[in-house]
């Protein structure tokens, strides 16, 4: 296949990576750098010691693991508005397994993942199989789990849990693990990077530009050895960021290298022409809430752990937060745009606001009233540039 | 008073360089039932439009004048208040609503700024009874038949005292009963003064109704007679009469086994519960094209996507595929089979706009196996090139969104779609809609390599040269019927028109 004209697309590594659409998320990377640079001027410094930023991390590990389940729901032109009472039934029902019926650890977290899943399937078969709107679905499931979640706790804490159950969120991976981990990532990174290329020269297929590759490649070693570097100069990475990383890794490989993956944009983008090109739309989308569900047990689960408690409020509005965080990460709630780590980076927008604002001290409802604000203008920025593209 | 209520002088109108209207003159008298016919794009529907000011002034060149006077409409707004009144093929009644409420729709009867209930259900009561609809005044307007919302719209068109009263295509839908009532009513308006343009490709009614008949053909005026100088056979001649052109590539057919054989197949639309298509058969060969040709409406859309497993409603019948009879449940079983469907709308059914080229393109390809299957970009950009290539798709690169890719290139990226399942038959319908004539010449050139490679091909068209140019039989359709099959060599364009008409 020698002679490629103009068709040599595969060079533009960016495009092809986020999806031209995701201006959006690109534009949050440099807003969340500038509120980093915001706040820690602002503290004078305190916002942006190790210590601060990774429990930064840590805070928005929660918002983020909805968020990269929400990511698919709104993807698939779909809406979730019960995984903030999901994650709570979840971590409550791995509360009682622990401290009612005296399961190990492993167990009543598997509890708590079965939870979830099994409801997230409940609400998707819902919603693909008797046609019913999944904002209504999942309003009813908001309400159903919460509660349950209040009938089962009593209104009460259910606590003491096991310290290994406590470790889920309150450990660190010690600083070795830290390194080696740090290291095979820009290993596998790179192995795979070259492979890709190997595999392209043999083929004759046009290579990405040398240059922009490096640049990636550059990008991602710095971060990973700064990342690691940073959360060694505190105590290490802690567990609800790795879990979170797993996470992300897994459903960014889903949602961009699988068939799976590009039905649900398919499907979201236009559900007709997905139906017609014989796309199995309703199993894809019994699929995308049960991994929301899913996800939401595997937050429950961090959440009480880092808690201490399962209770009977757990996980009030974290909807909300997660709606929020794949709106800011680029995802548009008419479809077939949106990506998990835009949706990541969203997470981490809202919880450096949160973070940022505690160190200042400012009144809580100031914290509302901003991310308010950020949420439409991260839209607004979106929607007023395409708007001028459109009228030129 | 001018002797004419509605003059139509030289009206243009152009959509991006292409002329819809070219020159079109129509003249009504006060009191007069005037037809207007035309194929399927003849410009009907667009006269209308500019008459009713959904096409501003000044979008078009020409002059419109009423009782003698220059009119400029702006809006729909403007032509009602000057006594317009016009009544489209699609209902626009609010399914929600009550019968009165939607016959005073943007014009409720009010006594100090409150509503008055009583007052309008008195009023669409009195017009009910005019129409002989036994349904009650507050009745959800969902609950009525198409017939009867038919006769729902009109009456609430004719509340206003309509001085120019156009009807567009209003008894397509409509029993025979119904039709007669509607016939009876126009009459009835006839004589209390108010002028009707009457718009039908029913040419019985239009023989029975009309007192003046004006036939259009791509956008411009055939000819105006009395209907007295007319007949049946007269006014297709004058829709259909112009040369088949050289715009066809030739191709030899040799035909194999049947492909795809259709016996007795009947669809019911499950929401309104009316037969769609009844008792068609047919069947086609290996390396033969098969045209569906038939007005708007006429069930062929119907016929083909129920074929292909993606129509919502019951289907009854058998389907062979190679001699062997399929259950065909969705697309996915319909790609099992070997059959792919170019759909008749590309935006709502084909693409998914804001997806690049390559996307688009794999998408059927990819449609089927397990979830997990991981995709080989490689392998994948390989095979769309190739068939993006063959296609001569004119574009950037293909990780275009396939939105900003012109008609013509859009449709060729849907037809690669099917091409890459490797299909043993072929549906394409209407494959040439509003794309330019080079990118049709091309589609038709592909459509005889497929054939020549031994693919079956169904083409629905409402374009009759394309049909008569391309077909080897065409199967042509009326009222949810196969009216009947003629082989290119005996067909013609009055033939087609003929049986599309639903007559013999």
């Amino acid at each position: 296949m020698p002679d490629f004209d103009n068709l040599t697309s595969m060079n533009d590594s960016k495009r092809s990576l986020f999806g031209r659409l995701n201006i959006r998320a690109y534009t949050m990377v440099i807003a969340l750098v500038g509120l980093w640079v915001l706040f820690s001027a602002l503290t004078h410094g305190l916002f942006i010691v190790p210590r601060n930023l990774s429990n930064l991390f840590e805070q928005s590990a929660e918002t983020a693991i909805l968020a990269v389940g929400m990511t698919l729901v709104i993807v698939s032109a779909e809406i979730d508005l019960s995984v903030g009472s999901l994650t709570g039934l979840s971590g409550g029902v791995a509360a009682i397994c622990q401290v009612t019926f005296h399961w190990n650890t492993v167990l009543s977290i598997v509890a708590g993942l079965l939870v979830g899943l099994i409801f997230g399937l409940f609400q998707g078969w819902w919603v693909a199989y008797q046609h019913v709107p999944s904002f209504i679905v999942t309003l009813g499931g908001m309400l159903i789990f919460r509660g349950i979640l209040i009938g089962l706790t009593n209104g009460t804490s259910i606590a003491p849990l096991s310290n290994s159950f406590l470790d889920i969120s309150q450990a660190y991976l010690s600083k070795l693990i830290g390194i080696i981990l740090g290291v095979l990532v820009i290993a596998v990174y790179l192995f795979m990077m070259f492979r890709q290329r190997r595999v392209r020269t043999k083929m004759q297929f046009p290579q990405k530009a040398l240059g922009s590759q490096l640049a990636t490649a550059i990008a991602v070693v710095v971060l990973s050895a700064a990342f690691v570097y940073v959360m060694n100069l505190y105590s290490g990475i802690p567990v609800p960021v790795l879990i979170l990383l797993v996470v992300a890794a897994i459903f960014t490989f889903l949602a961009t290298r699988t068939r799976f993956g590009r039905h649900v944009y398919a499907l979201g983008g236009n559900r007709e022409a997905a139906r017609m090109s014989g796309i199995p739309v309703r199993r894809r989308i019994l699929t995308v809430f049960a991994l929301s569900g899913l996800l939401a047990g595997l937050t429950g689960v961090v959440l009480i752990a880092r808690m201490g408690a399962g209770t009977a409020d757990a996980g009030t509005n974290f909807e909300l937060d997660a709606i929020a965080a794949c709106v800011i990460g680029g995802s548009s709630l008419m479809g077939g745009v949106g990506s998990v780590p835009g949706s990541i980076i969203g997470a981490l927008v809202m919880g450096s606001i949160d973070n940022g604002m505690s160190i200042l001290n400012a009144a809580p409802f100031w914290q509302y009233v901003v991310k308010g604000l950020i949420i439409i203008l991260a839209v607004w920025f979106d929607m007023s540039s395409k708007y001028r593209k459109g009228n030129s | 008073m001018s002797e004419w209520i509605l003059e139509m002088e030289n009206i243009t109108k152009e959509f991006s360089g292409v002329k819809a209207l070219d020159r079109v003159s129509i003249k009504v008298r006060p009191g007069e039932i005037h037809a207007l016919c035309g194929e399927n794009g003849a410009g009907k529907s667009t006269l209308m439009n500019v008459l009713s000011g959904v096409y501003p002034h000044g979008t078009f060149t020409g002059v419109i004048k009423i009782r003698g006077e220059e009119v400029k409409f702006n809006s729909v707004r403007e032509s009602s208040a000057a006594g317009i009144s016009i009544i489209h093929q699609e209902l626009n009644l609010i399914p929600e609503l009550g019968v009165y409420e939607n016959i005073f729709l943007g014009d409720e009867l009010a006594r100090g700024g409150v509503i008055s209930i009583s007052a309008m259900q008195v009023e669409a009561q009195k017009l009910l009874e005019r129409f002989k609809l036994q349904v009650s005044p507050d009745a959800k307007t969902k609950n009525l038949g198409i017939g009867e919302q038919q006769l729902v719209e009109i009456a609430k068109a004719i509340k206003n005292k309509a001085d120019i009263l156009v009807l567009d295509e209003p008894t397509a839908a409509l029993t025979d009963r119904e039709v007669d009532i509607i016939l009876e009513i126009i009459r009835d308006l006839k004589q209390n003064g108010t002028s009707i343009i009457y718009i039908s490709h029913k040419l019985k009614e239009v023989m029975s109704i009309a007192d003046t008949i004006t036939v259009l053909r791509d956008g411009k005026t055939i000819g105006t007679n009395a209907v007295a100088d007319m007949s049946e056979s007269k006014i297709i001649t004058m829709m259909v009469g112009r040369d088949i052109s050289t715009l066809f590539p030739k191709r030899e057919a040799s035909l194999g086994a049947v492909a795809l054989e259709v016996v007795n197949w009947s669809v019911r639309d499950s929401q309104t519960g009316r037969e769609v298509v009844q008792n068609a058969s047919f069947e086609v060969r290996e390396g033969e094209i098969l045209g569906v040709a038939g007005l708007i409406g006429a069930g062929r859309t119907e016929l083909v996507s129920s074929i292909f497993g993606a129509y919502e409603g019951q289907t009854q019948g058998t389907v062979r595929v190679f001699g062997k009879e399929v259950h065909i449940k969705g697309p996915a079983d319909a790609m099992k089979h070997g059959i792919g469907l170019v759909t008749e709308d590309r935006k709502e059914q084909g693409l998914v706009l804001n997806m690049d080229v390559q996307r688009n393109t794999s998408l059927a390809k990819l449609a089927s196996g397990f979830g997990l299957n991981v995709l080989n970009d490689v392998g994948e950009f390989s095979i769309v090139h190739d068939v993006i290539r063959r296609l001569n798709v004119k574009l950037h690169s293909l990780t275009t969104p396939v939105r900003t890719l012109s008609g013509g290139n859009q449709q060729k990226v849907v037809v690669a779609k099917w091409m890459l399942i490797h299909p043993k038959i072929l549906i394409l319908d209407e494959p040439t809609r509003g794309i330019d004539v080079g990118a049709k010449y091309e589609i038709y050139e592909l459509m005889n390599e497929l054939t020549s490679s031994g693919i079956a091909v169904v083409m629905v068209s409402s374009e009759l040269p394309e049909v008569l140019g391309m077909s080897d039989r065409i199967l042509v359709m009326a009222y949810g019927r196969v009216q009947g099959i003629l082989p290119r060599s005996e067909a013609n364009e009055v033939k087609v028109m003929e049986l599309a008409m639903g007559g013999n």
